[in-house]
């Protein structure tokens, strides 16, 4: 019926209370949730390689969401946007990020593994705290319909903070790009939420600029790698003031 | 007016492919010609821009607002172009080659992102700036360049995904309104502004002055900018400081426009004069104690940016022609310091202003031009700043923001006592009588094309330790300084015209604005008011 509705240019109602959300609120909401969880993950992981994992896992789940969009309200272009953010997202970033770290007992050696400003539950716990603050501003902003899930979106706000957190207690170059490309994949979120619509030709832009910025922060990487001989930024203090 | 906006886009993107294949001295040839090609271009588009917008191609815009900016970075990148033939002498080969290669498609981003007609593209165009410039700050390969571009990438990313997101709050309020299919154009958002729903549109342009607002040097998230223009090469630094900033003001501007039509200007005006002052009080405290030279003049871009922000508070007639006018008499002036000091960190060897002295005399072009560079920056008459900044304070005191109109006219004073006690000394102070050999710091601080002169690779020496062969006029300086003695002399007469240029614009926009001019600024400014 909702995809009647949609076929009319109608809008579908919002679920009444008691009623079970249809499968796209549903299945945003339950992806929305685990990548909330996965970025949790990433920012308790020690090492760079598992988080470059778990991130893998956060990208294969915006696909899965993209899929069940295009499923859900009929839009074929989803469906390649799902595929070209899965080529990018799930394969090429993680093993341009891989190949950067080299070996996995290198990490111990190059300042990266454990480089926590606070310590781990702190940073949990800090983040837990802001991952709330997120989800109530966005929630309080009452931007809800049958298309726009309020959770998935207030979850998105959530994920936007505790992507800064990870960006700012880790002390490595890597984990700190890893944390900014988890910030792409929850505005990445939010944009499914709220413009499922968005032309194909300005998501796919998006899409290669996100590229794009991968390349530059995998030289940049690397250039600080050959300087540095490490991946720590706790040298990176000389300019001040 | 098609064929015009065409030539813009292509010549500095195919410029930057050539100038990546052919030798170092043809490249800064057809980057010059580039340069001036676009800036004659951009003062073609200026009647028709002034006339009325038009739409081509469906992404493809330029309306008097767009042209002013425009207009600010097409002048940059010509009077930058020529400056880097003389700045890159003694480079190699390959240095300079990659060094044209990301200066063009720079300039080309920066020219690119005002002609795009949807904010989508606009962000994207803003977002190839970051990286692209990002790639030019780490060039110098110094350990400071390293940590500059680090920052700056990772800051204006984060905050690039900020405005992104604002993007997607405008689409989804866009959308309530043009239908799912709207493609995020300006002008149709702007015309059914006042049917817009009022919560994701103010969220949009929070979003966006928080985000852009990174990349113009905002306070509170200003931080990467005094590193990454202190650390980039010289004219990488008055591109970033002149022309970068005011481009992704514009993208704010376009939020401006919209949030305007939507919520009235009361919050907008608001938001802006909050993060204004407070990007004003930082920098105008910060200027002082600077030892850097190119830090103290990123101070002053972060101030200047602050002024830009509480003159759109404003929101009188007058004061919004007086940021327009601001934009453009801006990055000549910042242009010119920056090239001045570029001049002095050449002659000394070192951006360490404790180490410059006797400017006046050692740079008998230089040392005058950047001392009026800092008045001009600093709001002195008759300079096209003077007339900037009297047209905002005299907005605001007419839009009845006597406090704010106050508090802007404090600051900036404070602002000029800074950079005036820091560049009087290095002008004016004469060198000590038993002077040791000027003093370098660590390897580190010295600019690469001092190290790299006559070296394969650049970088390469100074990483290594290695002395350099040396050769040409910069060399000699070297060899000079080493030996404690400097001679009056330009590095290079290319480092020279181009502020003499500059220094020419200022004084016209100061004396007598063109009237073209004037009026294409006063058709932005109706704009920003909420003409069509």
């Amino acid at each position: 019926m909702n995809a009647a509705l949609l076929a009319l240019g109608g809008t579908p109602p919002l679920p009444s209370p008691g009623q079970a959300p249809g499968v796209y609120q549903g299945a945003a909401d339950v992806i929305a949730a685990l990548m909330l969880l996965l970025e949790f993950g990433m920012l308790r992981q020690a090492l760079v390689r598992d988080q470059v994992r778990l991130y893998a896992a956060q990208s294969a789940m915006i696909s899965v969401l993209a899929v069940v969009i295009a499923a859900d309200r009929n839009l074929p272009d989803l469906y390649a946007l799902a595929a070209l953010s899965a080529a990018l997202k799930v394969f090429a970033v993680p093993l341009v990020l891989r190949r950067l770290l080299g070996p996995p007992a290198v990490e111990e050696t190059r300042g990266v593994a454990g480089s926590y400003t606070l310590s781990p539950a702190s940073a949990v716990l800090a983040s837990i705290v802001l991952a709330a603050f997120g989800f109530f501003c966005f929630g309080s902003l009452g931007i809800h319909s049958a298309e726009v899930p309020a959770l998935a979106l207030s979850i998105a706000g959530a994920m936007v903070f505790v992507a800064f957190a990870l960006m700012i207690v880790r002390r490595d170059v890597a984990s700190q790009a890893i944390g900014f490309f988890s910030l792409e994949n929850a505005i990445s979120l939010a944009s499914l939420v709220l413009a499922a619509e968005l032309p194909l030709l300005l998501e796919t832009a998006f899409l290669f600029d996100l590229l794009l910025a991968v390349v530059v922060f995998g030289m940049l990487i690397r250039a600080h790698h050959s300087r540095a001989d490490s991946l720590s930024t706790a040298d990176l203090t000389r300019l001040r003031g | 007016m098609l064929g015009v906006i065409l030539v813009i886009l292509i010549v500095p993107l195919a410029v930057a492919v050539v100038s990546f294949l052919v030798p170092a001295r043809l490249a800064a040839v057809i980057t010059i010609a580039s340069g001036v090609a676009c800036f004659g271009l951009v003062l073609a588009l200026i009647p028709d821009a002034t006339r009325g917008a038009a739409t081509y191609l469906s992404y493809l815009r330029a309306d008097a607002l767009s042209c002013v900016f425009l207009l600010a970075t097409a002048f940059l990148y010509a009077a930058v172009g020529v400056y880097a033939a003389g700045y890159l002498k003694g480079r190699t080969d390959r240095y300079a080659r990659r060094f044209y290669l990301g200066f063009n498609v720079f300039a080309w981003a920066m020219l690119a992102a005002p002609l795009m007609s949807s904010l989508a593209l606009l962000w994207i165009a803003i977002e190839v700036t970051t990286v692209v410039s990002a790639l030019l700050v780490a060039i110098a390969d110094t350990d400071g360049a390293a940590e500059a571009s680090w920052k700056y990438v990772l800051i204006a990313s984060a905050g690039l995904g900020l405005a992104l997101l604002a993007t997607i709050f405008a689409y989804y309020a866009g959308a309530q309104v043009l239908g799912a299919h709207s493609n995020l154009a300006i002008q149709p958002l702007i015309s059914v502004g006042s049917r817009l729903p009022k919560t994701p549109v103010r969220l949009a342009f929070l979003l966006a002055v928080l985000g852009y607002g990174t990349k113009v040097g905002l306070v509170p998230v200003h931080t990467w900018l005094p590193d990454a223009h202190s650390e980039a090469p010289t004219p990488v630094s008055a591109l970033l400081s002149g022309a970068l900033l005011a481009t992704s003001f514009y993208a704010i501007l376009r939020f401006y426009q919209v949030a305007a039509a939507t919520l009235g200007s009361g919050f907008p005006r608001g938001t802006l004069l909050v993060f204004g002052i407070a990007s004003l009080l930082l920098a105008s405290l910060y200027v002082f104690g600077q030892r850097d030279v190119k830090r103290l003049l990123a101070y002053s871009s972060v101030e200047h940016m602050g002024i830009l922000s509480v003159g759109v508070a404003f929101g009188a007639p007058v004061a919004l022609a007086g940021v327009l006018l601001h934009v453009v008499a801006h990055a000549a002036a910042k242009g010119n310091a920056f090239m001045g000091a570029g001049v002095f960190t050449v002659k000394y060897g070192t951006k360490q202003m404790p180490a410059m002295r006797d400017g006046l005399r050692l740079l008998p072009w230089s040392g005058p031009l950047f001392l009026l560079a800092v008045f001009a920056l600093s709001a002195l008459p008759p300079s096209g700043i003077f007339r900037s900044e009297f047209e905002i304070v005299a907005g605001g005191l007419g839009s009845g923001d006597y406090a704010a109109a106050a508090v802007l006219v404090v600051l900036v004073t404070i602002a000029f006592f800074g950079l005036a006690t820091s560049t009087t000394s290095v002008l004016l102070a004469p060198v000590p009588a038993a002077k040791a050999p000027a003093e370098t710091g660590t390897a580190e601080q010295i600019p690469v094309e001092i190290a790299a002169i006559g070296t394969g690779a650049a970088g390469g020496a100074h990483r290594n330790g290695g002395a350099p062969a040396a050769r040409g006029t910069v060399a000699m300086e070297a060899r000079a300084r080493a030996s404690g003695v400097l001679a009056p002399g330009e590095p290079s007469a290319w480092m020279v015209v181009p502020v003499l240029a500059g220094l020419a614009v200022l004084v016209l926009l100061g004396v007598h604005p063109p009237g073209e001019l004037t009026n294409l600024i006063t058709q932005a400014a109706a704009q920003l008011r909420g003409a069509p």
